[in-house]
């Protein structure tokens, strides 16, 4: 059962195995033929109440090829916000300007809000630490283009597991399908036991390690997150495991031929510059797949594939 | 002679409502959030009492008073073993287990402090789950965080 018209997308786990792969194919459609001019009647509006790089400016990038309007914003400290309104105000206010309202902002579950109080779908951009689906959907476009499939793939998420929404959502996404997880991180950063949960309730394998070069010759996909210092209560743990997981190219000589390095990025450290030019890595790409699948999503949300 | 001496520890009510095998550290939570420190009613407690099946318990009696469903689901969320018994001229005449609802709507808070709820005028809901080692937990419909009972605090 496909049901994307008309519906928010606040949280990866509001589509169905179906519609995740119905947004990849029409993705793929848009990799082929990026510009089509499909939007040249609708307003998309983008409200940014946090920085992002590559979020917003994907996602403008999606509508100006598809020949839309975008108005919005890439900081509130130009708008109404700052003399206090509120939330559903300015979504009820821009929904009348606008046929999409895609939205980033800092508190937890704001997408959701938003999507009950708006009469125009939401595409939640990122709400807080919660939910961001459309990394999640452009990982998962990733992992399947340089692949072939979605279904037995080893992937091994390397760093800070315990706080990455990333990483949460993405093995919520890749558990409706044959996937094994290797995870690996330091013991104070494992993955939480309610997404590991969600891996056993879904029949699936995990493997844990601290030990980043185990899992490398296991891996189709090395999915490679920041490890941020000021998760750790204690600042000398943090020296002790900082190092550990900083992928560099020779530790790459171990790895299978197929392997790809993603990152959802900015990376600080953990990704070695040395890695860039190797065929392997894989991360600028993947940023480039998040214009196909916001076209996508952006087109399928309203009718027009 | 023991068993008799053991059941007056706490006097019997004539009309009102008995709420029984209440997890002893939690019977001044529900005392709390039934809002009885409001009450002109008489009302009697007991805690650390020996209980067969759950070691200690606690036991609150009120006088006169019979709960709305909405105030019972609120006695589930920190006493899920609870008894609630109504009592008319001494007699029992309904006995039943307090029942989790499937939701938690506009009662509790979020102990997120990043949750929308706690930054705008959304009145909150919590889907009743249960997590790996079959403790109850409330998810929140927003920023989607579980918490256990350790955490609730009534708005």
């Amino acid at each position: 059962m496909i049901n994307i018209k008309n519906r928010s997308l606040v949280s990866i786990t509001d589509y169905n195995k179906d519609e995740i792969l119905r947004i990849l194919d029409i993705a793929e459609g848009f990799e082929k033929d990026q510009r089509q001019k499909i939007l040249s009647d609708y307003v998309i509006a983008t409200l940014f109440f946090e920085p992002s790089t590559r979020t917003r400016l994907s996602f403008e990038s999606a509508v100006k090829y598809l020949g839309g309007g975008i108005i919005g914003f890439a900081s509130p400290d130009v708008t109404s916000v700052t003399k206090g309104e509120t939330l559903k105000d300015t979504i009820l206010t821009v929904s009348n300007y606008s046929d999409l309202i895609v939205m980033r902002n800092p508190m937890d579950g704001s997408a959701r809000y938003a999507s009950e109080v708006s009469p125009v779908p939401i595409i939640n951009a990122g709400d807080g630490a919660n939910q961001h689906p459309t990394q999640c959907l452009l990982d998962l476009y990733s992992i399947r283009k340089t692949q072939g499939s979605l279904d037995n793939i080893h992937i091994a998420m390397v760093g800070d597991l315990k706080y990455g929404r990333t990483v949460h959502s993405l093995v919520q996404a890749l558990s409706l399908f044959n996937t094994t997880f290797h995870f690996v991180s330091p013991e104070s950063l494992k993955m939480p036991s309610s997404v590991k949960t969600w891996v056993k309730k879904a029949g699936l394998e995990y493997h844990q390690y601290t030990d980043f070069m185990e899992v490398m010759p296991k891996a189709d996909i090395l999915y490679m997150t920041r490890i941020q210092g000021e998760r750790f209560p204690d600042p000398l743990e943090y020296e002790k495991v900082k190092n550990a997981y900083i992928l560099d190219n020779a530790m790459l000589e171990s790895s299978k031929d197929n392997l790809k390095v993603l990152h959802p990025l900015p990376r600080v450290n953990e990704l070695n510059e040395d890695v860039d030019d190797n065929p392997k890595a894989y991360y600028f790409q993947q940023a480039q797949n998040g214009v196909y699948v916001r076209q996508a999503l952006i087109a399928a949300i309203l009718g027009l594939k | 002679m023991n068993n008799k001496r053991t059941e007056l520890k706490v006097s019997a009510i004539r009309n009102g409502t008995v709420i029984d095998h209440i997890p002893a550290e939690n019977v001044f939570r529900v005392f709390k959030i039934l809002n009885l420190d409001n009450t002109n009613r008489q009302v009697y407690i007991g805690t650390n009492l020996d209980s067969k099946k759950y070691g200690k318990k606690g036991i609150i009696k009120i006088s006169n008073k019979y709960f709305e469903n909405e105030e019972i689901s609120k006695i589930a969320i920190v006493a899920p073993t609870a008894t609630i018994i109504e009592i008319e001229d001494y007699d029992v005449i309904k006995k039943e287990n307090v029942a989790l609802p499937e939701s938690i709507d506009n009662i509790v808070k979020c102990f997120n402090p990043k949750c929308v709820t706690n930054h705008q005028k959304v009145p909150t809901s919590f889907r009743v789950i249960e997590d790996h080692r079959g403790k109850m937990k409330l998810l929140c419909r927003y920023c989607e965080k579980t918490m256990g009972q350790e955490n609730i605090d009534f708005i």
